[in-house]
This record gives structure tokens, C-alpha cells and sequence, in this order.
């Protein structure tokens, strides 16, 4: 019986989260037109989130363009298509890899950032304190980091994307010898800008939006002890690592659907 | 407001990534290509369409001219009804004929026109006329079994 118990208690418990999260985002929208007021929070915040990711993305990228090109030539020229190189490589980073790809990374180096930071201020009553001074600590700590998250996703993945091509390019064109014009010519006759980058980048944003939030709520909802925080960053990036790769099951059912 | 490095990072961050986007679009997408934003819709209907997706080009003497908008059936005529997007600077004759054509042997379908000689230009909304379906393998076949089989009892 104590079996079925904690199952449905572990999906009342889901619910009643799901519920907390949702009210959190309406109340983390609600002030984030206050937060906007002082653009230098937000601003900071990008910088720790995108900028100082930009070195693990674009190494990431460089290195996933480069195994492409090496596992889709070995693949293709079997079929005496190796010159379809640069429509495997930016099809499947341009709609998948970049984004996905990206924003697990996005989601390891700053999403559990943002919930340690988040959790260690609840934890030593900082959040506490503003409130006392009237300090809204939604506007003041939450809805920046959230912001900078947003707004650094899409980049990062458009970079992760770009550097992916380059690398792509580097061993298909360079190091194999695929003839460089048949590589861009055929890449571009087949990937479609509203289609398929338009499409990327809808699918970074959202991503930006589900990490950041996740990051941002388990900050704040953590238990003020240093084993909640611990257990925060855990849950951070287990539920964004969910989170992305679902979301994009059904982002990519909604756009690439019978084509 | 004084101005920091910090801030400096993220404009040069930003600069980054909409330089990727460009790459992207400009580069890899081709957006710089085919201008299909001022276009006019023209109809057909085909006996049959074979793998004819919708977003599939049209080209006209292998230059894409347009794209495949919508694939329907008709039940009054039980034909294919296929609606594509011509780009507005290519006109063509309204006697102008569509068909249905492979890329490669194993290449992906699209729609060909080629031009016919009439005054009059294709307006927005017109059917043409003539078209042509596509080949489907399996009756090619059967119709050279069948003419091997007529010419084998002569």
C-alpha cells in the first residue's frame, strides 16, 4: 500500500510544482517590465550567461560539425553522394543539433549557475532582506537572469550552428576533398531560410525560455540549506535536459510534419 | 549611465551571434537567392502527381521559378489539383504546359513549365491547361512488358 501511496503522492506533488511554476512565470512577467528599468542587470547577466559560454559552444560546434563531416562522408560516399556533405551537415545542425545541442550546453554551464546563485541567496536570507528594503527580489534578481538566458539561447545556438558548418566545411572541403562548390551550392539550394533557420532559431528561443525558467524557479524554490542547493543545480539540469529534448519532440512534429 | 567593459563583451557577444545568423541565412539558407516574397498563384490539375510535395520547386528551363503551395484532390474531376507560387518578374503565356518531373533517377520531384507562345500572360488565380503527370515507374514497366509481349507474337 506505502507503494501506491508515495506514487500518488509523487503526482500530487508534480502538479502542485507545475502550478507553483506556472504562477511564477505569470508573476516573473508581471515585473519584468520593472527589471527593463535597470538594463544593466539584464545586460550582466548575458554577459555571465552567453559570453562567458561562447568559448564551450563554439568549440562544441566546431567539434560536432567535424564529426558530421567525417560520419556523413563516410556514409554517403557509399552511395557516390558524397557531395551532399554540406546539405547533411547544416540540415541536421540548422533544425536539430544547434539548438538541442546548445542548449544542453547552455543548460550545464549557466542554467545551473543560475539556480546555485539564486539558491545561495535564499539560502543566506539575501532575497529575505530585499524584501524588507522594498526591493522586489523577482524584479530585481529573477527576472534578469531569466531575460539574459532568453536573449543569450538563440545567439548561442546560431553560433553553435555557424561554428558546426565551419567544422563541417573544415574536414568535408579540407581535409577529404569534397569539391568546395558542389558543398555550398547544394547546401544552399536545400536548406531554406524561413524554413529551416527560422524554424532553428524559434526552436533555441523556446529553449532559451524553458532552461532559463527551470534555472530561475528551482533557485527560488530550493530549500534554504546547502543540501537543498546541492539538490536544486540536480534538478536544474535534469528537468532542462528533459525539458529540451521533449519540447523539441514536439516542436519539430509541429514543423517538419509531413514534409 | 557609465560604460563598462562588461558591457563591451556583451555588444561584441551580440555582434557574434547576429554575424552567425547571417552567415546562416546568407551562407548556408538561401535566402539570397530566389526572391519568392511578391508572388502569384497559378493552378493545375494533374492525372496523377506521383511524389510531388508541397514546398517542391517549379522551375522553368531548370531555373526555380516558384513553389508547390498546396496539393488537393478533386472530386468533381477525381484529378489532382496542385496550386503553386510564381515569383511576380518570371510571366508566363497562358498556354504555358506543366509537368511533373524527377531530378535525377532518384532525385526529388518538381514542377516544370515550359513556355508556350500565347499573347496573354498567366494572371493570379489562372489554371493551365495543358499538363503533363508524372511517370510512375511500375506502368512504364508494365507497358514495356506488355509491348515485348505484342511484338514477341508478330
Amino acid at each position: 500500500m506505502n507503494f501506491f501511496a508515495s506514487i500518488g503522492a509523487g503526482v500530487v506533488n508534480g502538479v502542485w510544482k507545475l502550478g507553483l511554476v506556472a504562477r511564477f512565470f505569470a508573476l516573473l512577467l508581471r515585473y519584468s517590465g520593472q527589471s527593463f528599468l535597470r538594463l544593466h542587470l539584464t545586460i550582466r547577466e548575458i554577459y555571465f550567461g552567453g559570453v562567458l559560454s561562447l568559448v564551450i559552444i563554439a568549440v562544441s560546434g566546431l567539434f560536432v560539425g567535424m564529426v558530421l563531416g567525417l560520419q556523413g562522408y563516410e556514409t554517403l560516399q557509399r552511395f557516390g553522394s558524397g557531395d551532399a556533405l554540406g546539405v547533411l551537415v547544416a540540415l541536421s545542425l540548422v533544425r536539430e543539433l544547434g539548438p538541442v545541442v546548445a542548449g544542453l550546453l547552455f543548460a550545464s554551464r549557466a542554467g545551473s549557475a543560475i539556480a546555485a546563485e539564486i539558491g545561495l541567496m535564499k539560502t543566506t536570507e539575501q532575497l529575505k532582506a530585499m524584501d524588507m528594503m522594498a526591493v522586489n527580489p523577482i524584479a530585481r534578481v529573477v527576472a534578469p537572469r531569466f531575460w539574459g538566458g532568453v536573449i543569450s539561447m538563440p545567439l548561442l545556438a546560431a553560433i553553435f550552428s555557424a561554428m558546426g558548418v565551419f567544422g563541417g566545411w573544415l574536414i568535408g572541403v579540407v581535409l577529404i576533398g569534397v569539391d568546395e562548390g558542389a558543398f555550398w551550392s547544394q547546401m544552399q539550394s536545400a536548406v531554406d531560410f524561413r524554413h529551416d533557420i527560422m524554424n532553428g532559431v524559434i526552436k533555441s528561443a523556446v529553449f532559451g525560455v524553458a532552461v532559463s525558467l527551470i534555472a530561475v524557479f528551482e533557485g527560488y524554490d530550493c530549500t534554504p540549506t546547502a543540501e537543498g542547493v546541492s539538490r536544486a543545480i540536480t534538478r536544474t539540469v535534469v528537468s532542462s535536459a528533459l525539458a529540451i529534448l521533449a519540447l523539441d519532440f514536439v516542436l519539430t512534429s509541429f514543423m517538419f510534419r509531413g514534409l | 549611465m557609465s560604460r563598462t567593459t562588461l558591457d563591451l563583451w556583451v555588444g561584441i557577444f551580440v555582434v557574434i551571434g547576429m554575424a552567425a545568423l547571417f552567415f546562416l541565412a546568407l551562407r548556408v539558407g538561401n535566402l539570397a537567392s530566389v526572391d519568392l516574397s511578391q508572388t502569384y498563384t497559378v493552378r493545375a490539375q494533374f492525372d496523377n502527381i506521383g511524389g510531388l510535395k508541397v514546398r517542391a520547386p517549379v522551375k522553368s528551363a531548370g531555373v526555380v521559378v516558384g513553389r508547390v503551395e498546396e496539393i488537393r484532390f478533386d472530386i468533381n474531376t477525381y484529378r489532382a489539383e496542385v496550386v503553386f507560387s510564381i515569383a511576380t518578374r518570371y510571366e508566363f503565356p497562358r498556354d504555358t504546359i506543366g509537368s511533373i518531373l524527377t531530378s535525377g533517377l532518384l532525385g526529388e520531384q518538381y514542377i516544370g513549365l515550359d513556355a508556350g507562345g500565347d499573347i496573354d500572360m498567366l494572371q493570379n488565380g489562372d489554371a493551365l491547361q495543358i499538363t503533363q503527370s508524372a511517370v510512375v515507374l511500375e506502368k512504364l514497366i508494365g507497358q514495356f512488358l506488355f509491348d515485348r509481349a505484342g511484338s514477341a507474337t508478330d
